[in-house]
């Protein structure tokens, strides 16, 4: 029985190690794909080929902003914006790497020093500010009346990251508040944690205005006043490395016209 | 084709699989001397492509900041949580993932295509839609989640246990992938005639069985501990992400690229020196063992 066992488990071995490889490989992807998903379109490189060009901008701006590409495109034809949403902080990072990017919108100037420092953006203006607001689930089921139930250790809470703006702010409004937060989790990005009340994993959440506007149906918002001791400003750049300067500066001021600004109004932005 | 008179080492010890494909492993290997460039030449390509991205990382490194990196908090506490996790997610895979992949060998299993097809679900679905998927079932407004919540107040999301399940959903295929390939593989007659010498199937899947695809089951803990370890969107979605708690290495390696990229770097160069540690140990074992 042993002996002729040999032959079959040689083979074995090999399959041992061919599978240990594979599946490091195999994980290793799983791990990249999150980063990935927020990485640039690679249509960016095709931009000398007419008025494309591509947006990095704040998680928070995304619908405000899928609105104004849209106007910018039909009021000036021929172009063609490209919009990569995620947290300012990656953002930032990809930029720094050599994204090929065109424009940056940071949901707060320290994201957009990061660039600026590294020389990679030209001067940044601020366009809006924006400021937190409590999210509860439809209804607030679990009955939040304001900042103190974030420290409350019984309840379910969600917290942005002190890493990015939404967290940054979060810290700066408790400080403010003198309240230590109990939050369960400390999510990567505003939209992150913002979905984690959406679907009533959490009783509640500290996000901005805005995201509570564009959640609609699903969340509502609870104002604060120790809010106001934490507004966030958005600054906008155009890039070092931007193919297509000339669009890249028509829709920075296009988002600075009446016009753009009236479209953040709508989605709860505040003049910076 | 080498006649069994030409192999009179083998040809006396087991008459019965007397063939060629036998006696292949046990010969000095001929090709180890003269590598075809057709099969050298990719071969070097695949290596290469693995290894020089872990070049990159251990180049690119700020190795004057590791010790404040390496030793931090923030870095062993993840460190640990990943080790925990993923070792107590195999077990799990383990228990149940075996059974299922011997399930899935059985000859004549009607729907056994439609069942491989599931199984394989967690393979191509992106992670992050996994978390997703395991909130709409095990979150506290899940199917089964809310009605555990509403008995016990207990929910999975931002637990440690959430991290488990995750990595138990995207690892679990790899092992039943690979444990019932093994079981395909192996020679299905040894269970038969345990089973004719009076062995009930239990005793037959236990003293048989399990024995012959030991090196399968130990090739798919392997990939499915690689995976678990590895694991990101499904955690990041489903677990949260607080420290302690649910912040495993990838996601510190993660929020550490948000303000320090050099410090995750570091922390991925640790992960994959404790993973490549573990395997290399584990092999060792194995090699000694089988």
């Amino acid at each position: 029985m042993n002996t002729t066992l040999v032959p079959k488990t040689g083979k074995s071995l090999v399959l041992i190690a061919l599978a240990a490889v594979l599946g490091l490989l195999l994980s290793a992807c799983g791990g990249g794909a999150q980063p990935q998903a927020t990485a640039p379109s690679p249509s960016a490189e095709s931009s000398s080929a007419g008025g494309a060009i591509t947006v990095l901008a704040a998680a928070s701006l995304t619908e405000a902003f899928t609105q104004i590409g849209k106007d910018f495109e039909a009021k000036n034809p021929g172009t063609k914006v490209t919009f990569s949403f995620g947290s300012s902080a990656t953002l930032a990072t990809q930029i720094v790497q050599g994204a090929p990017a065109d424009v940056f919108a940071a949901a707060s100037p320290a994201t957009m020093k990061t660039v600026t420092a590294a020389g990679a953006a030209n001067t940044p203006k601020d366009f809006v500010s924006n400021t937190l607001e409590i999210a509860v689930p439809k209804g607030n089921p679990h009955k939040i009346t304001g900042l103190k139930d974030f420290g409350d250790e019984s309840r379910r809470i969600a917290l942005c990251a002190p890493q990015v703006p939404c967290g940054a702010a979060a810290v700066k409004v408790f400080a403010v508040a003198k309240i230590v937060p109990k939050p369960d989790t400390l999510e990567q990005d505003v939209k992150a944690t913002l979905q984690k009340v959406a679907s009533d994993e959490v009783d509640a959440a500290l996000v901005y205005k805005t995201d509570v506007i564009a959640a609609g149906d699903t969340v509502d918002g609870i104002q604060f006043p120790e809010a106001q001791q934490a507004i966030n400003t958005y600054p906008i750049a155009t890039l070092k490395n931007s193919k297509n300067p000339a669009v890249a500066q028509a829709f920075v001021d296009y988002v600075l016209s009446p016009e753009g600004q009236a479209v953040l109004a709508k989605a709860g932005f505040a003049q910076p | 084709m080498p006649s069994p008179d030409s192999e009179p080492t083998l040809s006396g010890a087991r008459p019965a699989t007397k063939r060629a494909a036998g006696a292949r492993t046990t010969d000095p290997p001929p090709w180890q001397s003269r590598v075809p460039l057709l099969l050298a030449v990719p071969a070097a390509v695949a290596l290469l492509f693995l290894v020089l991205p872990l070049v990159g990382l251990v180049i690119r490194a700020p190795w004057a900041e590791a010790g404040d990196v390496l030793t931090g908090a923030g870095a062993l506490q993840a460190l640990k949580l990943s080790l925990i996790t993923a070792t107590v997610s195999v077990i799990i895979v383990l228990l149940i993932g075996v059974p299922l992949a011997w399930l899935l060998a059985r000859p004549n299993l009607r729907g056994a295509a439609l069942l491989r097809a599931l199984i394989t679900i967690p393979l191509v679905l992106p992670p992050v839609v996994g978390g997703v998927a395991l909130f709409t079932v095990l979150g506290r407004a899940g199917l089964l989640g809310r009605p555990l919540y509403r008995l016990t107040g207990f929910a999975f999301p931002f637990t440690p246990y959430a991290v488990i399940l995750a990595q138990v959903f995207v690892a679990l295929p790899f092992l039943v992938l690979s444990v019932e390939g093994a079981l395909r593989a192996s020679d299905r007659r040894y269970e038969e005639a345990a089973a004719t010498l009076g062995a009930r199937p239990v005793t037959v899947f236990r003293r048989v069985t399990l024995p012959l695809i030991g090196p399968g089951i130990a090739a798919g803990a392997v990939l499915a501990w690689a995976r678990a370890l590895g694991e990101f969107g499904a955690t990041i979605t489903f677990a949260g992400n607080f420290p302690g708690t649910t912040r495993t290495m990838p996601l510190e390696v993660y929020l550490a690229l948000e303000t320090d990229p050099g410090s995750a770097l570091l922390l991925s160069v640790l992960l994959l020196g404790v993973s490549v540690a573990v395997l290399a140990l584990l092999r060792e074992r194995w090699v000694n063992r089988w």
